[in-house]
C-alpha cells in the first residue's frame, strides 16, 4: 500500500497531476491480499459449520455418541498426517526460495503423499461410521460432524489436484515469478487447512469424546 | 368492514398524535392494530403511536429542509448565498449525530421498558388500566396447535377442543402455550396481542386478555404453505356466563379427540370449517410438542433423558429418532427419483397423507373440503 | 427397464415437467421463445455474434463487465416486475366467491419468485455493475486486480439468473417465500424440484458475487492512484469498500447455510428438519446472519452515488466528509448486530429482544447523519435539478419515511403486532426501491453519458422519474394502511371485502411503476436514437468533481493514458480548478489483460451441473463437475495473459481526443 500512498511523485517541486514517469503495475501485486481475502470467507464458512457443530454436537436423536464412535489413536495419526504435510510444504517454499526447483518438486511430493494418506485414513473412517449404521442420516451430531469434516476433506482433496496442477506447471515453467505466487497461495490454502484442522481435532475430537 | 364487531372508538388520551399521522384521514377503516380489543395490543398500538410521535420529531424538519433547500438553492435562484467550498462545521456535525442520537436514547428507554413489560412470556401485569389481576388468578390455559392449514385449541381445564374457532372469556388473563405440528405458523389475533410463532418441537408461550366482547379475526402471519390464505379463525369473546355455556355446549358434542382423530386431522386440508370436540385425551398437547403421537415413535422427552444423561450437554432441539424422515435425494434407488411435473393445476388427492413428505400434501390447493372427524359448527358466536 | 434407463437418464425430467396444459405460463414461453428467435435471428442477420463474444461476453474490461451487470439487471427486472404486477392483480381480485386468476400453487411461486429475482437479480447486478464502472475510473486505475475473475464473476451472476428463469419453464420454483425458512423448505414440506432450483440458482450466482467482492476490495486497497490516501478516496469508492468488506463476511454464511439446506435435502441431513435432532431456528438465525448485511449491501453503495450526485448538482464540496465515511463504517459493523430483529416474535427473552432493537436503532444514527450530510451539501450550493439530482431528492423525500417505519419494527412489542404483515412489506419496499432502486436510476442517469458519451433522455427521463415516485407512494401507501389493518403478507385470497378499495389502489401504483420502467426503457431508445443531439464530447458533462470525469467518454480500454496524481478529495475539480495540462506527448505502451472465454465456459457448465443437480441426472452433474474442474486447471496453464497497447495507439487516441475537446471548446 505504501508504494501508492507515498508522497506524489513531484510533490516536491511543481505540482504534478499525470505520473508521466515510466513504472508498471508489477503483475500479480493483489494476488496475495486478494487470495488472503478469500481464505478469510472460506473461513467464515468454517466458522458456520463449527457453529452448527456446537449446535447440534449434543444432538443424538437415541444414537451413538462420540465416545462410541471416534476412535482417537487413528485421529491423531491423521493429524501427524497433516502436521507432517505442513512441514514438508514448509520445505517445498524454502527449496522454491532457493530458486531449487527438483528439491521443491520433491518436498511438493512428499506433501501430496502426506495429504493423500490424510484423506485415506479419513476415508476409511467415515465408511466405518457408515457401516456401524452413524451415517450423517442418523442424527443431527453426525451430520455436523460428517459436514465439517467433510468440508475439510473437500478442501484438502482440492489442495491435492492444485498440487499436482501446481507440479506440472513448476516442471513446466520453472520457479518463475507466476509459480512462485501461485506457491504461495497455495501454502497458505495448505497451513490454512492445518489450522481449520486443529480446530476440528480439539472441538470435535477431543471435546467430542469427553462429552 | 362493518360486519366486522369492532368498535371505533380512539385512544382519547392519543387523540392528538393521531391527528398527527396519517390516522385520522383514515378513520373510516378499521385498523384494528391501533384500536384493539385487547389490553396488551392496546399497549403494542400506544407504543406504535409513540414511537412514530418521538421519530417524527426529527423526520419532519429533514423533510421540510429538504424541501425547503432544494426550492431556495435551486440554479435559477441567483439570490442565494454560494458557497462551493463550504464543507464542514463542527457544531453542525455535531447537532447531526446528536439530534438522531437522543431520538434513540429516548426511544431505546422505552424500548427497553416495554420489552419486558409486555414480554408474551410474562404474565399480565394488569387487565385493563386501572383493573389489576386478583391475587389468586389463574388464567385460563388454552394450548394451540397448528396444523396444515388450520388450528387446533385445546382447553386443557374443561377437557374440550375446537378446530378454528376460540372462545375466550372476556377480562380473564390468558395463557396461550402454542406448538406446530409440521412447518412453523404464527399466532396472531391483531385486537387481542401480538404473533408468537408456533414451532414444531417447541413449545412458545403468549399471554393476553380480550376486554371487550365481540368477534375478532385470527390468523397465521407466516407463510406456511398452499393453504396458508385460509388459515383464518374466529376469536369471540363472551362474559363468563357466555363461556361456561359454550364450554357446556361443546362437553356435549360426540366427537372426541384422541390419537386416532388427531392424526386424521393432522393431515393437510384447506379451508376448514370449525369444529368441536367434546373430549380430549389430556396428555395430547404433550405428545404434539413431542411429536410422538403416531404409534412406535417415541417421544423427545424419552430420547432426551439418554442423551443428556452425561453432564454439560444443552437440551437438543428435536431430538428424536429420524424413523420416518425422507430419504436424501442422493441415496435414492433410480425408481425412487420420482416426477416433478409442472403442478399449476390444482392435482391430488383431497385427502392428504400423514406420510411425510408426501408430494401430495403440497400441491393441494382449493380442494373439496375433506370429512374431517369433529363435529362441523355451523351456527357461530 | 426402459422406466428406470430413462429416469438414468433424465432424473425426474419427465415431458409433464413443461407446462403445457398451463396458458398463461404458455403463453409467457411462447413469447418469450419468439422473441429469443427474433434476437438470435437480428444477431445472426447483422453478424454481430462475433463482435458480442470478442468485445462483450470475454472482455474482462471492468467497464463492459459494469455495462453487461446493468443490462443482467435490467432484463431481470422486467421478469421481476411482471411478477409484482401479477401479484397485485390477484390481491386486487381474489375477495370473497372470487378466487382471482391465480391458485395457491402458482401464486406461491410467483411471490417467492419475485423477492428472489429483484434482491438477488436486479439489485445486487445493479450494485455490482454500478461498482465495477466507477470504482477502478475513481481510484485512476486501469482496471480492476483480477480482471479475469471479474468476467468469470459477472457470468456466475448470470448463470445463476439462467437457473431462476429456467425455472419458469421447466417444472416450477419453490413456493416458500424468498429465504425459503426451513422446515418449510425441508424435503418432508418441499419434495419437488422448487427449492432445489433455489438452492442452486443462489449458490452458483453467490460464487460470483463472493469473487467480486474479493476482487473490488483489492482493487481498491492495491491499485489506488499516487496521492489518493484513505481519506482522499471518493466517497462512493469508500462506500464499495465498504460493500465489499460487507459482501466477503456474509456471503459465506449463505453458502453455509444453503449448503446445509442441500445436505438435508441431498444426504438426508438432519441440520433442520423436525427429526434427527434438526433445528429450524438455526436456519432461520443463519439466514439473517447474512441477510440482515445484504441489506446493507444492496444500500451503501447507492449512499455513494446520492452524495457523489448531491455534491456534483449542487456544485459544492461534500459536506461533512469524514463523518459519512466514519457513518459506512459504523454502519458496517452494526450491521452485523441486528439480524435477530427479523424474528423477535421467536420467542427469544426480553432482553435478547431489546439487545437487538437497540443495536437496529442504533443504525438510524449514522443513517440519520448521512441524510443532514446531503441536506447540508444542497445548503448553500447551485442545485442543478438533472434527473439524478432529482431521483436524490425524491430518495431523501421517500427513504426517511422508510427509515423511520424500520426503526419502529425494531420496537419488540410494536414488531409483534406489524411482523409479517403488509405493513412490513410495505417498510421494506420503501426503503429497498426509495434508497436502491432511486439511486439506481441516478447513477444510471448520472454515470451513462460517461458510459456511452451521450446523455440520456431528460424528457423521457422525467415521465420515467414522476411514473415511478408517484406510482411507488400510490403502490405502497395502502399497504402501510393495510398492515395496520391487520393483513399479512402472502396471502392470496381474502375474505374481507373492505380491504379491496386499497388492494385496487395499490394495483393502480403498480400499474404506474409499469409506465416508468416502460418510459426508462423508451428513455434508453430514443437517446440511442437521438444520440448525437444529446452527444457529450467533453467527456464531463455534469461539471463533475472525481477522476472518472477526467477521461474521454467513453474512456479508452486503459482508461488513463498517464496515472493520474491526487492531491484533494475532488481530485478532478482540483485539476480544473488548478488549470491541470494533459499531458500530449511522451506516451509510453500499456499493459493489459487478455480477453478470454473461460468465465462463459465455466459459467456454462455450472448451469449444467445445476440444472442436473436439480433434476437428479447424477452422470451430467459428475460429468459437468469434471468439466468444471477440467476448465479451471487447462486456465491455469495459460501464462500468457496480457497485452500491450502500443504508444503509437495510445497517441492517436489521445489526439483524437485533444482535437475533440479543442473542436468542444470553440463550439462553446
Amino acid at each position: 500500500m505504501t508504494s501508492t500512498t507515498d508522497v506524489p511523485p513531484g510533490a516536491h517541486n511543481a505540482v504534478t497531476f499525470y505520473d508521466t514517469d515510466p513504472h508498471e503495475h508489477p503483475p500479480g501485486q493483489s494476488t496475495m491480499l486478494g487470495f488472503w481475502l478469500y481464505l478469510m470467507s472460506d473461513c467464515l464458512i468454517f466458522a458456520m459449520l463449527f457453529a452448527a457443530w456446537g449446535v447440534f454436537g449434543g444432538s443424538y436423536a437415541g444414537g451413538p455418541r462420540p465416545s462410541e464412535l471416534f476412535e482417537l489413536p487413528l485421529v491423531a495419526v491423521n493429524t501427524a498426517m497433516l502436521l507432517f504435510s505442513s512441514i514438508t510444504y514448509g520445505f517445498a517454499m524454502l527449496a522454491a526460495d532457493e530458486k531449487k526447483q527438483g528439491a521443491t518438486l520433491g518436498w511438493l511430493a512428499i506433501t501430496g503423499v502426506f495429504g493423500l494418506c490424510f484423506l485415506g485414513i479419513e476415508l476409511y473412517e467415515f465408511s466405518n461410521l457408515i457401516a456401524e449404521g452413524a451415517g450423517p442420516w442418523r442424527s443431527a451430531f453426525l451430520s455436523s460432524f460428517f459436514t465439517l469434516v467433510g468440508t475439510h476433506g473437500l478442501h484438502v482433496t482440492f489442495g491435492i489436484i492444485w498440487l499436482v496442477t501446481l507440479m506440472v506447471q513448476v516442471s513446466r515453467k520453472g520457479l518463475i515469478d507466476a509459480n512462485m505466487r501461485r506457491l504461495q497461495c497455495l501454502s497458505l490454502f495448505w497451513h490454512f487447512l492445518d489450522v481449520i484442522w486443529i480446530g476440528v481435532f480439539t472441538f470435535v475430537y477431543l471435546l467430542g469424546v469427553l462429552r | 368492514m362493518k360486519n366486522r364487531f369492532l368498535s371505533h372508538r380512539r385512544a382519547r388520551q392519543l387523540a392528538p398524535l393521531l391527528a398527527i399521522g396519517a390516522a385520522a384521514m383514515l378513520s373510516g377503516c378499521d385498523m384494528v392494530v391501533l384500536d384493539p380489543a385487547g389490553d396488551v395490543a392496546r399497549q403494542q398500538s400506544h407504543l406504535i403511536l409513540w414511537s412514530t410521535a418521538l421519530m417524527l420529531l426529527i423526520i419532519i424538519p429533514v423533510m421540510a429542509l429538504t424541501a425547503l433547500f432544494a426550492w431556495k438553492y435551486r440554479a435559477a435562484n441567483k439570490d442565494a448565498e454560494y458557497a462551493p467550498d463550504w464543507d464542514h462545521s463542527t457544531g453542525l456535525e455535531l447537532v447531526i449525530w446528536a439530534a438522531p442520537l437522543m431520538i434513540v436514547i429516548s426511544l431505546g428507554a422505552l424500548t427497553w421498558v416495554s420489552t419486558h413489560l409486555l414480554d408474551p412470556y410474562r404474565p399480565l401485569g394488569r387487565l385493563a388500566p386501572g383493573k389489576p389481576l386478583a391475587a389468586n388468578d389463574r388464567p385460563l390455559e388454552v394450548q394451540v396447535v397448528s396444523l396444515d392449514w388450520k388450528w387446533l385449541f385445546i382447553y386443557p381445564g374443561q377437557g374440550i377442543a375446537t378446530v378454528n374457532e376460540l372462545v375466550l372469556p372476556t377480562d380473564r388473563q390468558v395463557r396461550f402455550r402454542m406448538t406446530s405440528s409440521s412447518v412453523m405458523n404464527t399466532f396472531w389475533v391483531p385486537s387481542m396481542a401480538g404473533m408468537i410463532y408456533t414451532m414444531p418441537g417447541m413449545e412458545t408461550k403468549l399471554h393476553a386478555v380480550l376486554n371487550k366482547p365481540g368477534r375478532y379475526e385470527g390468523r397465521s402471519a407466516n407463510y406456511s404453505g398452499a393453504g396458508f390464505s385460509g388459515m383464518t379463525f374466529w376469536t369471540y369473546a363472551v362474559d363468563d356466563t357466555g363461556f361456561s355455556r359454550w364450554v357446556s355446549q361443546t362437553r356435549a358434542a360426540q366427537a372426541r379427540l384422541n390419537d386416532a382423530t388427531y392424526l386424521k386431522l393432522e393431515q393437510p386440508s384447506e379451508n376448514v370449517q370449525p369444529m368441536r370436540f367434546g373430549g380430549v385425551n389430556a396428555d395430547l398437547f404433550r405428545r404434539i410438542t413431542q411429536m410422538c403421537v403416531k404409534p412406535g415413535i417415541p417421544c423427545m422427552s424419552d430420547v432426551m433423558s439418554h442423551d443428556m444423561a452425561e453432564p454439560g450437554s444443552h437440551a437438543p432441539v428435536n431430538d428424536r429418532p429420524p424413523v420416518d424422515a425422507p430419504k436424501g435425494a442422493l441415496r435414492k434407488d433410480t425408481n425412487e427419483k420420482g416426477s416433478a411435473p409442472h403442478l399449476t393445476a390444482p392435482r391430488g388427492q383431497a385427502d392428504g397423507s400423514s406420510e411425510r413428505g408426501a408430494q401430495n400434501n403440497r400441491n393441494m390447493t382449493r380442494l373439496q373440503p375433506v370429512r374431517l372427524p369433529g363435529a362441523t359448527v355451523t351456527a357461530q358466536g | 427397464m426402459s422406466d428406470t434407463l430413462l429416469k438414468t437418464i433424465f432424473g425426474r425430467l419427465t415431458l409433464e415437467s413443461f407446462p403445457i396444459h398451463e396458458p398463461i405460463i404458455l403463453g409467457t414461453f411462447i413469447a418469450v421463445m419468439l422473441g429469443g428467435i427474433a434476437l438470435v435471428g437480428a444477431i445472426t442477420y447483422f453478424k454481430l455474434w462475433k463482435w458480442l463474444w470478442t468485445e462483450w461476453f470475454t472482455s474482462v474490461d471492468h467497464k463492459k463487465v459494469g455495462i453487461m451487470y446493468m443490462v443482467l439487471g435490467t432484463v431481470m427486472l422486467l421478469r421481476g416486475f411482471s411478477d409484482a404486477i401479477m401479484m397485485r392483480a390477484q390481491q386486487a381480485m381474489a375477495f370473497g366467491a372470487n378466487e382471482g386468476y391465480l391458485n395457491a400453487h402458482h401464486y406461491d411461486q410467483v411471490f417467492t419468485a419475485h423477492g428472489v429475482i429483484m434482491i438477488f437479480f436486479v439489485a445486487m447486478p445493479f450494485v455490482t455493475g454500478i461498482m465495477n464502472y466507477v470504482v477502478p475510473l475513481q481510484i485512476g486505475a486501469r482496471d480492476v486486480s483480477f480482471p479475469f475473475l471479474n468476467n468469470f464473476s459477472f457470468w456466475m451472476t448470470a448463470a445463476g439468473a439462467v437457473i431462476v428463469m429456467a425455472s419458469l419453464f421447466v417444472g416450477e420454483f419453490a413456493r416458500t417465500g424468498w429465504l425459503a425458512m426451513a422446515p418449510l423448505s425441508g424435503l418432508d414440506y418441499s419434495p419437488d424440484v422448487g427449492v432445489d432450483y433455489y438452492v442452486w440458482a443462489l449458490q452458483i450466482a453467490g460464487v460470483g458475487t463472493l469473487l467480486s467482492g474479493v476482487n473490488l476490495i483489492a482493487t481498491i486497497v492495491k491499485m489506488r492512484a499516487p496521492g489518493m490516501t484513505m481519506f482522499k478516496m471518493p466517497i462512493f469508492t469508500w462506500s464499495a469498500l465498504v460493500t465489499n468488506v460487507l459482501i466477503v463476511a456474509a456471503f459465506p454464511v449463505l453458502t453455509a447455510v444453503l449448503a446445509m439446506l442441500s445436505l438435508d435435502r441431498y444426504v438426508g441431513t438432519h441440520f433442520f428438519t423436525n427429526t434427527g435432532g434438526g433445528n429450524p431456528m438455526m436456519y432461520v438465525n443463519m439466514i439473517w446472519i447474512w441477510g440482515h448485511p445484504e441489506v446493507y449491501i444492496l444500500i451503501l453503495p447507492l449512499f455513494g452515488v446520492f452524495s457523489e450526485v448531491t455534491s456534483t448538482f449542487s456544485g459544492k464540496r461534500l459536506f461533512g466528509y469524514t463523518s459519512m465515511v466514519y457513518a459506512l463504517l459504523v454502519i458496517c459493523i452494526l450491521a452485523y448486530l441486528v439480524w435477530l430483529h427479523h424474528f423477535f416474535t421467536m420467542g427469544s427473552g426480553a432482553s435478547v429482544n431489546s439487545f437487538f432493537g437497540i443495536t437496529t436503532m442504533i443504525i438510524s444514527i449514522p443513517t440519520g447523519a448521512k441524510i443532514f450530510n446531503w441536506l447540508f451539501t444542497m445548503y448553500k450550493g447551485r442545485i442543478r435539478f438533472e434527473l439524478p439530482m432529482m431521483w436524490t431528492v425524491a430518495f431523501m423525500l421517500t427513504f426517511v419515511v422508510g427509515g423511520m417505519t424500520g426503526v419502529l419494527l425494531a420496537v419488540p412489542p410494536a414488531d409483534f403486532q406489524l411482523h409479517n404483515s403488509l405493513f412490513l412489506v410495505a417498510h421494506f419496499h420503501n426503503v429497498i426501491i426509495g434508497g436502491v432502486l432511486f439511486g439506481a436510476f441516478a447513477a444510471i442517469n448520472y454515470w451513462f453519458p460517461k458510459a456511452f458519451g451521450f446523455k440520456l433522455d431528460p424528457w423521457w427521463g422525467k415521465v420515467s422519474f414522476w411514473s415511478w415516485v408517484v406510482g411507488f407512494w400510490v403502490a405502497f401507501m395502502p399497504l402501510y394502511v393495510l398492515g395496520l389493518m391487520g393483513v399479512t403478507r402472502r396471502l392470496r385470497h381474502f375474505d374481507d371485502p373492505s380491504l379491496q378499495i386499497w388492494f385496487i389502489i395499490a394495483a393502480v401504483g403498480a400499474a404506474m411503476i409499469a409506465v416508468g420502467i416502460a418510459a426508462f426503457l423508451i428513455q434508453i431508445y430514443v437517446s440511442f436514437r437521438d444520440r448525437e443531439r444529446l452527444r457529450d464530447w467533453t467527456g464531463d458533462p455534469w461539471d463533475g468533481r472525481s477522476l472518472e470525469w477526467a477521461t474521454s467518454s467513453p474512456p479508452p480500454a486503459y482508461n488513463f493514458a498517464f496515472t493520474p496524481v491526487i492531491h484533494d478529495l475532488d481530485a478532478y475539480y482540483d485539476m480544473k480548478s488548478r488549470n491541470a495540462e494533459r499531458p500530449l506527448t511522451g506516451f509510453r505502451d500499456i499493459h493489459m489483460p487478455k480477453n478470454t472465454g473461460t468465465g462463459v465456459v465455466l459459467a456454462g457448465l455450472s448451469v449444467a451441473f445445476g440444472l442436473s443437480m436439480i433434476w437428479y441426472m447424477w452422470w451430467l452433474s459428475a460429468l459437468s463437475f469434471a468439466g468444471i474442474l477440467a476448465v479451471s486447471i487447462f486456465h491455469t496453464f495459460n501464462y500468457d495473459r496480457d497485452f500491450h497497447i502500443h504508444a503509437d495507439e495510445v497517441e492517436r487516441t489521445e489526439e483524437e481526443r485533444t482535437r475533440i475537446l479543442a473542436n468542444a471548446a470553440a463550439g462553446a
